[in-house]
């Protein structure tokens, strides 16, 4: 789907985001700008305990900001009811599923809760929807199987593919890349890619894996203590934000290869 | 998705074997009514033995009522327990809202010595039990959804249910040592469990309110779906946590308070009849596993109720020991079979 005008799907403007206590505000970032569109892949990166979760948590609604702007579809974040939050928003959280005990389809059919009556019942286009999300993750070979019967690769699919049959315009993952080998690393990345072109929904992810993230993302941010980076990932490279990331007696960014070698 | 035709075939089982556990349960006794009778006396027809036709309509029917309501009310309340607090152990009595039915009780029952004698002749009627008994058991299961949303940890809710327990039963204790031999009495025979002392009032008090916890926790079907991914995904779904947690106490402690008013504290149930309709079934969804757990529930209450009867025999044992002998094995099997216990 080529489009000469894409549209914004999420945008934040002046962005705050931390928590707040009884002994007064935690800031954890400020100064957040971000412009996502149509049918992008968008990775969040940054070292461990910079605020990624907390950014993402706050992008959907689970804790509130601090101060700035947040709209997702031109409608602010906060006049979105419930519901009508989960039409344009689907998350892939790095918490497993509460019941273990349902079948991959049973999950990916509970993905269409937001559109279904109060007795839960699918109706031909809730079918229609899974079965496209069943075939977009290539999933087909395990879909009857109990979610204790599936590799930590397969469940992640699964996952996604529930995301996908909530049919919203923004999906946001919080690294959906953990406890993955190398290979489905990648798998789940490429997947990412694809859904994104193919759906034109935007998917947004936080994830380690910056050499792969570079290599598949159409933009990623880069978030450190003072400030969150939003650019493609050669325009990251050009201007050495990569080598902000961590600190440098261990690790340095290398342009030429794209990767993080380790300093000898 | 429901697959009809797969489950039509255990559901359609199920419901021959309740109405023969229902007639088994109607014939037997310490006086035995041949099956013709009963059938005759079930249907309006007169029979000429009226003491016959006394035990059934007036005796062993609304018994038998009483059993189905209460296997069926406690399955189903333990049911929400394991979805709502993510614990496949969770019932009414490990969560110690069974306790805090017991602790309204014996405050009725026993604390009329410290309210005085004119206020305890008007405290101790059914009533006042069912509305303590509910009350207690409405309070402790809205103490423990509190301590649990501060306490992530499933094991530690598990655990203040047991202190809750334990808390109570010092209190009963305390209530017990100031309580007349006659007050006393009363409450070790409500704790004993009893299905028989209703009334066709009683019965019917005791079904309305049933009804409405039933009707609550069909209304919760979608929410308690949603919450096999767990709240958070619950919530992303558009799910409005607070209001679905609050039905499905509610529904709960109407369920489990009014029965255990009723029927006293009757053990294991509410644990054990979930795990074996998922067993059945082999599902977590609750469109089947509500309807399952009304039919095996109802089943085995009466199957308990006639082996407590003792038939051919004066003696009448207490239902929570025959509970308690069926159900604890039940789950000590599903640990040491499946090894671990899914919800």
């Amino acid at each position: 789907m080529v489009e000469i005008k894409p549209n914004i799907v999420l945008k934040t403007i002046d962005l705050k985001i931390g928590y707040q206590n009884k002994s007064g505000t935690i800031l954890i970032g400020e100064q957040i700008d971000l412009e996502f569109y149509e049918g992008e892949l968008i990775g969040l990166v940054g070292a461990n305990g910079i605020g990624k979760s907390t950014l993402l948590r706050t992008l959907t609604k689970v804790q509130p900001k601090l101060d700035g702007k947040i709209v997702i579809n031109e409608t602010n974040l906060e006049d979105f009811d419930l519901n009508a939050l989960a039409m344009a928003l689907s998350v892939v959280l790095t918490e497993s599923i509460a019941s273990k005990n349902l079948s991959a389809y049973e999950v990916i059919a509970l993905g269409r809760q937001p559109y279904t009556n109060w007795f839960g019942n699918l109706n031909s286009e809730d079918l229609e929807k899974i079965d496209e999300a069943i075939s977009r993750t290539q999933i087909d070979g395990f879909i009857n199987k109990k979610c204790f019967e599936l590799s930590d690769g397969q469940l992640q699919k699964v996952m996604i593919a529930r995301a996908l049959a909530q049919d919203t315009d923004l999906i946001i993952l919080d690294e959906p890349t953990t406890h993955l080998d190398m290979y489905h690393k990648a798998q789940i990345l490429t997947l990412l890619r694809t859904l994104s072109k193919e759906t034109g929904k935007t998917i947004l992810f936080s994830s380690h894996e910056i050499d792969l993230a570079i290599q598949l993302c159409d933009k990623m941010i880069i978030m450190t203590k003072e400030q969150s980076l939003l650019d493609t990932p050669e325009g990251h490279i050009a201007q050495g934000h990569f080598s902000r990331l961590f600190p440098k007696d261990l690790i340095v960014f290398d342009p030429e290869t794209k990767a993080f070698r380790v300093n000898k | 998705m429901i697959n009809l035709s797969k489950n039509t075939g255990p559901f359609i089982i199920l419901a021959i074997l309740l109405v023969f556990c229902l007639i088994a349960n109607l014939s037997l006794g310490s006086v035995s009514v041949p099956l013709k009778f009963v059938f005759r006396s079930l249907f309006g027809g007169t029979i000429e033995n009226e003491s016959w036709q006394y035990i059934i309509q007036d005796y062993r029917l609304p018994k038998a009522i009483t059993a189905i309501i209460v296997g069926s009310g406690l399955g189903i309340s333990g049911l929400l327990m394991q979805t709502l607090f993510r614990n496949p152990l969770a019932g009414p009595f490990v969560l110690g809202i069974s306790s805090g039915a017991s602790l309204g009780v014996a405050l009725v029952i026993m604390g009329a010595t410290f309210f005085g004698a004119t206020f305890a002749a008007l405290l101790v009627s059914k009533w006042s039990l069912i509305i303590a008994s509910s009350l207690g058991s409405f309070i402790v299961l809205l103490v423990v959804i509190t301590v649990s949303s501060k306490v992530r940890d499933t094991m530690a809710i598990l655990i203040i249910g047991l202190m809750f327990a334990s808390i109570t039963a010092a209190l009963v204790s305390v209530l017990s040592y100031f309580a007349s031999a006659e007050q006393l009495q009363q409450y070790i025979f409500w704790g004993f469990g009893s299905l028989g002392n209703l009334s066709w009032s009683e019965v019917l008090i005791l079904f309305l309110i049933y009804i409405f916890g039933l009707f609550l926790s069909i209304v919760s079907i979608k929410a308690l779906n949603t919450l096999l991914l767990g709240e958070n995904y619950a919530k992303s779904l558009g799910l409005n946590l607070k209001q679905s947690r609050m039905i499905i106490i509610i529904a709960t402690s109407l369920l489990a308070g009014t029965i255990t008013a009723f029927a006293g504290p009757i053990a294991f149930i509410g644990l054990a009849i979930p795990h074996i309709a998922r067993q059945i079934f082999s599902t977590s969804n609750h469109k089947i596993l509500l309807p399952a757990i009304f039919l095996i529930g109802a089943m085995v209450m009466l199957i308990c109720d006639s082996i407590a009867q003792i038939p051919m025999s004066d003696y009448t044992l207490p239902i929570n020991a025959i509970t308690s002998l069926f159900g604890a094995p039940i789950v000590i099997w599903l640990l040491v079979r499946k090894r671990k216990m899914i919800f």
